[in-house]
């Protein structure tokens, strides 16, 4: 085929090595930035790497799912939840020296074993077939459909008559994620909604009240905030506390 | 395009990959291109028809007598201005949001064909990649909102962060119909298969199409946050949103971002209901048979004469239908109030995600109790009408052996029926898939 | 010398083990919530990996043409996750509404 005599043969490893380092690149950052917004930006770039990875071997379908998903849904919602939660500035919570050297050796090991059982394998360690390391889309979009729909167009003919009677797709577990996908929105929109505070006792702070969307009088709110100025003083330390800020009053008025 | 530059410049040896970098360059410049010079083009357009509509002229001095010039006049005065960045701005963030948007907004292009067969990479699964790169434009302007360490900023970016992501959902209904009816998410093919007539569009297939279509309109003029749902930019409460901070050169970066994507959802809405780059009169196909026909090449790998003229008659064709589409999105801009972010939502949840769903299932209905449309979709072969250069490698595919060899199934039929078709076989999968 | 050697399935596990082994470094020793609920991100994605490359052209053996199952699981590891990340941050709203922190440190008292 005359489209492949002129390819330089060295594309994939060139776009691999750009990918791959990349993720892992971003995934320390995440590891070991400490703001959390920076983080969240690093991940983004991590899952987005690792979609090109995917569209790289072949998966185009679920490198589109990956950045659709992932990057364009979970992320999202990990961004504003890192935006509900924030405080005044963004404290840093330093993990102490003991805990890193731990999980440093912890981690360090496993990655010897998951590096030794990933080169360890004959079958693993080079292609089956040189000329398959080019990059190809499989378009596998058509048959994954199929499958989720129970029929298997990649293995109608199989000679082994025994095997065949297994093939019966991915229908159950599609419909089981369906049913898990409607109770886990339903759940958390319950969890996640906006909570009348009566004006009774409790650790609840005023930050439950302040939704985008809706604020509540302005009476209700200077109350609760008085209320949890007095409460202040009767807290012991704020070990959050270090530039001498109280981080219960998101305005940081002085209500003396 | 790179085969043509290897055969004659480089050669086998090892620099043969230049070649394919100079393509994918060239490719990257005319997108650049589209993007820029399309957001100058609508900036003075708009600023043109806001003018009329209030009864007055809109710029008229720079550049003769229509002002044509006055945006370019604008860039420049833009990139002049002094770069701020505020004191209590994460920097580093505030410096990468715009480029972050813009990047979203121009890869987007990449698997938009102009006409068939010109696209910047074939993706077969281009639908797809379209709507979820589109979704990552909402991080240029979550990353503008933080950066920025102004709450007005903030604000502005948690609200259209909530409305982007919340109309994909729609939109993606939107979007499956056309999927569904065409059998493919290849863009270029579902272009393809709307050639001939003004007819044989996918937006008088039925009329759950054409309801879709509005539907498909309204939630993307609420994805690129467009007035009337433009709350989280708008003048009279936020300042400027997620963007008040930002000045000069990355200010015009957001608005280059905006302007790309308005034109690439138009663009999309055009290839899936309105004939893509198929004119009410197939003009280029009589033109190109007047030119000796579409197949053979004026030799040197290069195609004929008629693939040329279709190709050009295409490109113009789906730039004219996309500009319209920004037209009627800018019309509305102007004519309509703009809405609150709880009728934003309510809209969404409410109106667009029903009105999607019963439309999906309606034309999905239509389909399957084998009501008349006007395009006879059921009876055009999928492969037919795939891009050129899959084509003649299907057809070599097809001479040398006996079988019928494709993963695609041919129509959406039922299950026991699929059994039948033919098995997979090895070689169709060699299809170089995007150095084209 | 990497780029002339040809890509095999084990370069692919390698990438999925570091970012593994980073998501769970990152889940046990970050102290903000969310910081642990990206390590969970990550460890995912270093699983997707594995599942993608034991699906792709690399390690295809003479019947398998299509190394379907792969990507599949991907596929519903990718909406498993996403899930779980939406009722993991409604929890963790939930968490800093009562408690004022996000800090798992403080997490240390089970109350009714």
């Amino acid at each position: 085929m005359e489209l492949m005599a002129v390819a330089w043969a060295y594309w994939h490893q060139f776009f691999f090595i750009i990918f791959a380092g990349s993720a892992v690149g971003f995934g320390c950052g995440v590891l070991i930035s400490q703001n959390i917004v920076r983080m969240a930006f690093y991940l983004v770039l991590s899952l987005g790497s690792t979609a090109g990875l995917f569209f790289l071997a072949g998966a185009e379908f679920v490198g589109a799912m990956q950045l659709m998903i992932y990057v364009g849904g979970t992320m999202v919602l990990l961004i504003f939840g890192v935006m509900l939660t924030a405080q005044k500035d963004f404290v840093n919570m330093k993990t102490h020296t003991h805990d890193w050297i731990l999980a440093t050796v912890v981690g360090g090991s496993l990655l010897m074993v998951l590096l030794f059982a990933a080169f360890g394998s004959e079958d693993w360690r080079s292609p089956q077939d040189p000329t398959d390391a080019h990059i190809v889309d499989t378009k596998a979009a058509t048959p994954l459909g199929l499958a989720l729909t129970g029929v298997r167009v990649d293995k109608l003919d199989d000679p082994n008559d025994k095997l065949n009677q297994g093939k019966s797709g991915y229908l159950m577990p599609f419909i089981i994620i369906s049913v898990h996908l409607l109770v886990v929105l339903i759940g958390a929109a319950y969890m996640a909604r906006t909570k009348k505070l009566s004006h009774a006792t409790g650790l609840r702070s005023s930050r439950a009240r302040l939704s985008v969307f809706k604020m509540e009088d302005e009476d209700e709110v200077l109350e609760e905030e008085k209320y949890v100025v007095l409460r202040k003083d009767k807290r012991a330390t704020n070990p959050l506390d270090t530039n001498g800020n109280s981080t219960d009053n998101p305005d940081n008025t002085d209500e003396d | 395009m790179a085969e043509f530059f290897n055969e004659y410049i480089f050669g086998d040896g090892p620099w043969s990959w230049l070649g394919y970098v100079i393509a994918a360059l060239i490719a990257c410049i005319l997108i650049i291109h589209v993007v820029a010079v399309g957001a100058m083009g609508f900036i003075w357009l708009e600023r043109k028809v806001a003018g009329r509509i209030q009864d007055r002229l809109g710029p008229t001095r720079v550049g003769g007598k229509f002002g044509w010039l006055q945006t370019l006049a604008d860039g420049i005065k833009l990139i002049a201005k002094e770069d701020l960045t505020p004191d209590v701005a994460d920097r580093f963030l505030f410096k990468i949001a715009p480029y972050v948007a813009f990047a979203a907004s121009f890869s987007a292009f990449i698997a938009l064909p102009f006409a068939d067969g010109v696209v910047a990479n074939h993706v077969n699964t281009a639908v797809f990649f379209v709507l979820a790169v589109l979704g990552l434009e909402v991080f240029g302007v979550i990353l503008a909102g933080y950066g920025s360490g102004s709450k007005w900023s903030l604000f502005g970016a948690m609200r259209e962060a909530a409305q982007v992501v919340s109309y994909e959902v729609p939109l993606g209904m939107c979007v499956v119909v056309p999927v569904f009816l065409c059998g493919t998410m290849n863009l270029t093919t579902i272009g393809n298969m709307q050639e001939g007539f003004i007819t044989n569009w996918l937006v008088f297939n039925d009329p759950f199409t054409f309801v879709i279509a509005i539907v498909y309109f309204t939630c993307a003029t609420a994805s690129v946050n467009r007035a009337p749902f433009d709350l989280a930019e708008a003048e009279s409460e936020l300042v400027a949103g997620f963007h008040t901070e930002y000045s000069g050169l990355r200010w015009s970066l957001f608005f280059m971002a905006e302007y790309g994507s308005m034109f690439l959802v138009s663009g999309l809405a055009v290839i899936l209901f309105f004939g893509g780059s198929n004119g009410p009169i197939p003009v280029g196909d009589w033109l190109a048979n007047l030119l000796g026909g579409v197949e053979g090449s004026i030799g040197a790998n290069l195609p004929s004469l008629g693939a040329i003229t279709v190709g050009v008659i295409g490109v113009a064709n789906f730039i004219f239908k996309g500009a319209i589409g920004v037209t009627v999105m800018i019309w509305i801009r102007w004519t309509f109030p703009r809405l609150r972010i709880d009728q934003v939502m309510a809209m969404c949840l409410k109106y667009c995600v029903p009105i999607a769903a019963f439309c999906f299932v309606g034309a999905v209905g239509w389909e399957v109790l084998d009501l008349p449309t006007p395009n006879n979709l059921d009876e055009k072969s999928r492969y037919e009408y795939h891009e050129k250069w899959s084509q003649e490698y299907l057809k070599t595919q097809r001479e040398s052996v006996p079988t019928e060899n494709d993963t695609h199934v041919q129509q959406a039929v039922p299950a026991e029926a699929i059994v039948t078709t033919v098995a997979v076989s090895q070689s169709d999968l060699d299809v170089n898939g995007g150095k084209q | 010398m990497l780029l002339f050697a040809t890509v095999s399935v084990s370069w692919y596990l390698a990438v999925g083990a570091i970012l593994f082994v980073l998501g769970a470094v990152c889940m046990a020793t970050k102290r903000n919530l969310l910081g642990v609920l990206m390590g969970v991100e990550l460890v995912l994605n270093g699983a997707n990996i594995n599942f993608i490359a034991f699906g792709s052209r690399l390690l295809r053996s003479e019947g398998d043409t299509l190394g379907l199952d792969g990507q599949l699981i991907a596929l519903f590891v990718i909406v498993l996750a996403a899930a779980e990340a939406a009722v993991a941050l409604a929890i963790a709203l939930n968490f800093y509404n009562n408690h004022s922190t996000i800090d798992i440190d403080r997490a240390n008292e089970l109350k009714g």
